[in-house]
């Protein structure tokens, strides 16, 4: 039995994710662009897609027939070859940076690289030659002025969120993946509540890398028109789009296993000690929350407008509740127990990124964007100091903690000043950016390519 | 002639940001705007042309397709000029009526004002509630006179269409509605860091340049000019009614902001002292079927939402206008984009081309 398990982890397991990733991916990537759009007509009063199956559910198949078979044009001027590249490159590097990634104990590409997180930060950057050398090679205007921003952006910010990775990694002493969520695991506390700032500082930074909202100037729709993808169209556009949903999760996960422990539920720490804990009880939970989804999908039913729509929501009740059946087999069934971790871990991992890039969606909908100068001096004059404090506050609690021997929730009596002292330096930041803008006019000329 | 780190950009007539055909080349530094010239006229329909063989009554709908998105204030502003022409007078309930109506379009044209510019600055959402509270008042158009968008709402002496049963009771089922509408909106936008920034110190147009090219309407009241027509020579029933014109101290973008969202509210006060008392009688005077205005000439001005449109007809006693020249508010506040824009960046463009609030058919013409 052992012996079955420790195959499947080793051989099939990778091998499923990696076939994963490539088929599926873009499938996801639609599903979230579906939920993208309903979220947002949600908070603005409207229904979103409706037409395409019920409730605009294949809403993302039409989509991807409709890129498939548009028109493949490239402008006359471009410089066909890098135009052709582009998209390719973005699209390569987003889904590379995938398999450093781990969903589970057992789901994992790229299986225990040494350097993971590393991996994934430094193949995630380099999509950013997809985007500039398309705006480049498209020989206009508009998407050159994108492609600046966004090289600008992405040098500017990647900084501030390297550092707010290094606080976290301060912790862990490695940048294995696997082993920085079962240092978590052990302390039985999430580096989110031992480093919040960096945390805070790495939310930030990664909007403005996955060039969403607030942080969308590079494709900033009402000024550049869409930024370095203006000339790009059907296929090749499609691949952009998929780049940047895909490097949405990668930063999502990235979060998750270093700050939100991973695939780890919340106190996880009590899983698997002996007697009876009421904690445990979180192991319920995502089988109640499929069956609560099942349920209301049975209830809505006869509400349903068509048959097709009624067998429709029957379907996907089914499907919930055998997910479910599923999730809770590892709970209560003897013989399933090894695999535990593997599926609860995916529902956790997948619950905690899902939540991340809500909170994204949720930012894009509510707040207006920041203007280019804006976002360089949040960037150099706010993130980046802040980031810098912060690893050395970090660092020194850190000594002090191994000093006191502390550990686990313990640790909080030194880092907890760490970032209180790190929160008041960025009001100081701040008092000392509003005292120098007041001789200064925000508007005046600033190289602010320079950076 | 250009730098050799210059760049010249054609933002436009299809951009998603210059409501509609406008076309503005912009010479670039980097980012920076150093010149622009705005190019216009890809709407142009000799509207006043077309006047010169209308009856009189024949054209008045033809000027509800200029400011397409404040139609009844460009046709208050012809029936009232012809009537001018004419010496004749709407009777007091058509006055009331006509103000009840001009102001809900303030209010309407103001709302999608709101929403685009918004929407330029990069915030989704307000858009969407604005059309929600657009629809309302454009609902009320429709079971007046039966159109929602060009109303042709007015006739030249009063009205065609009495006011339908549940009028009074719409409007102010509206105007309580929006009262707390209006403070979503608000939270939204007024105390938001990034609107601040984005909108503070941003297209400033001093009173003196203001005055100089000739703005009216909120973006010159929002440099602090207290200029209004509907205070300084009031037409319809605007002299019965209280209100507050507000003022802007620098001029701008937030200013204008500002101003144009305390309108909003004076406008529905406005709506709701109207409402309250609305006189009997007839609503259109008696002016005959066939218009023939005395040889002469007329200029007049009203305040609509962008500024103040002005009717200048010469009649030469004949059923057809000799000629009709129209002041377009948003042909003339456009001049002074270049003042505007220039040492902003292009993300700056967008903000000032929204809020000096352009309709292109009006530009055009």
């Amino acid at each position: 039995m052992q012996a079955t398990i420790e195959f499947l982890k080793l051989y099939w397991a990778p091998l499923l994710c990696g076939v994963a990733v490539v088929a599926i991916l873009p499938l996801i990537a639609g599903y979230i662009v579906l939920v993208e759009r309903k979220l947002m007509a949600d908070m603005q009063a409207r229904l979103g897609p409706m037409r395409v199956g019920p409730h605009g559910l294949l809403q993302p198949i039409a989509d991807a027939v409709k890129l498939l078979i548009k028109e493949d044009i490239i402008p006359d001027n471009a410089d066909k070859m890098v135009f052709w590249l582009a998209p390719v490159l973005s699209v390569g590097a987003a889904l590379l940076s995938l398999a450093g990634l781990a969903i589970g104990p057992a789901f994992q590409i790229a299986q225990d690289i040494n350097i993971g997180i590393l991996f994934v930060v430094g193949i995630s950057a380099m999509g950013i030659f997809g985007i500039v050398l398309g705006g480049w090679a498209s020989n206009s205007h508009y998407s050159l002025m994108g492609a600046l921003r966004s090289s600008a952006q992405l040098v500017s910010y990647e900084t501030a969120a390297g550092m707010a990775l290094v606080s976290a990694l301060l912790f862990t002493g490695t940048l294995n993946i696997k082993s920085i969520v079962e240092v978590q695991s052990i302390e039985g506390i999430w580096f989110v509540m031992l480093a919040p700032v960096a945390f805070f500082t790495y939310l930030v930074a990664s909007i403005a890398e996955t060039n969403r909202a607030p942080f969308d100037l590079p494709e900033a729709e009402s000024e550049l028109v869409a930024g370095y993808m203006t000339e790009f169209s059907g296929f090749r556009w499609s691949l952009y789009f998929l780049a940047e949903y895909t490097n949405m999760i990668v930063v999502a996960s990235v979060a998750t296993t270093l700050f939100l422990g991973g695939w780890l539920r919340p106190f996880a720490s009590v899983h698997g000690l002996p007697g009876f804990h009421l904690l445990n009880f979180l192991d319920l939970v995502p089988t109640l929350l499929l069956v609560a989804i099942a349920a209301y999908c049975i209830v809505r039913t006869p509400k349903q407008p068509t048959r097709v729509q009624q067998m429709f929501m029957l379907a996907v009740a089914g499907l919930c509740f055998v997910v479910g059946l599923v999730l809770l087999a590892p709970v209560v069934v003897p013989i399933a127990k090894p695999f535990y971790a593997g599926i609860h871990g995916g529902f956790w991992f997948i619950l905690k990124v899902s939540l991340y890039i809500y909170f994204f969606m949720w930012l894009r909908f509510t707040i207006p964007r920041y203007r280019f100068d804006q976002l360089m001096r949040l960037g150099w004059h706010f993130l980046i100091p802040l980031s810098i404090i912060n690893v050395l506050l970090v660092g020194v609690a850190l000594i002090a903690g191994s000093y006191f021997n502390l550990h686990g929730w313990g640790l909080l009596l030194v880092t907890t000043p760490a970032a209180i002292i790190t929160l008041v330096a960025a009001l100081m930041i701040l008092a000392a950016e509003k005292q120098r803008d007041a001789g200064h006019d925000p508007n005046a000329a600033s190289d602010f390519y320079a950076g | 002639m250009l730098g050799a780190d210059e760049l010249v950009i054609n933002m436009g007539p299809q951009h998603p940001s210059t409501h509609g055909v406008l076309r503005v080349k912009l010479k670039l530094d980097g980012e920076r705007v150093i010149g622009s010239e705005c190019i216009i006229g890809y709407l142009h329909r000799g509207v006043e042309k077309i006047a010169e063989n209308r009856t009189y009554q024949q054209f008045a709908p033809y000027v509800d397709r200029m400011d397409y998105v404040a139609a009844v204030s460009s046709g208050l502003g012809y029936c009232e000029a012809v009537e001018k022409l004419l010496v004749a007078e709407a009777p007091p309930r058509a006055r009331v009526i006509r103000t009840i109506l001009t102001e809900l379009q303030r209010i309407a044209s103001h709302l999608l004002w709101l929403g685009t510019h918004a929407l330029d600055i990069g915030a989704l959402t307000p858009l969407f509630y604005c059309f929600r509270e657009r629809e309302e008042i454009l609902k009320i158009f429709e079971k007046y006179c039966g159109a929602r968008l060009t109303t042709h709402a007015f006739r030249i002496g009063g009205l065609q269409y009495e006011a339908y049963d549940t009028f009074e009771k719409d409007v102010e089922r509206f105007c309580k509605d929006f009262e707390s509408r209006i403070v979503e909106y608000a939270t939204l936008l007024t105390e938001n860091r990034i609107w601040i920034g984005r909108t503070k110190g941003v297209g400033i147009l001093t009173a003196a340049d203001a005055i100089a090219f000739g703005v009216t309407g909120p973006v010159l009241r929002a440099s602090g000019v207290k200029w209004d027509i509907r205070k300084a020579a009031p037409y319809a029933a605007y002299d019965q009614y209280k209100f507050e014109i507000p003022v802007g101290t620098t001029g701008d973008t937030y200013d204008r902001y500002l101003v144009r969202m305390e309108e909003m509210r004076q406008s529905r006060l406005i709506c709701l002292q109207a409402i309250e008392n609305i006189p009997a009688g007839p609503i259109m005077a008696k002016v005959g079927k066939v218009l023939k205005p005395p040889p002469g000439e007329v200029y007049h001005a009203i305040e609509a939402p962008k500024g103040e449109i002005g009717y200048y007809i010469v009649s030469d006693g004949t059923v057809m206008p000799y000629r009709v020249h129209i002041r377009p508010p948003s042909f003339i506040n456009l001049q002074a984009f270049d003042r505007m824009v220039r040492g902003h960046l292009v993300a700056d463009v967008v903000a000032i081309i929204g809020t000096i609030d352009i309709v292109l058919g009006e530009v055009d013409r």
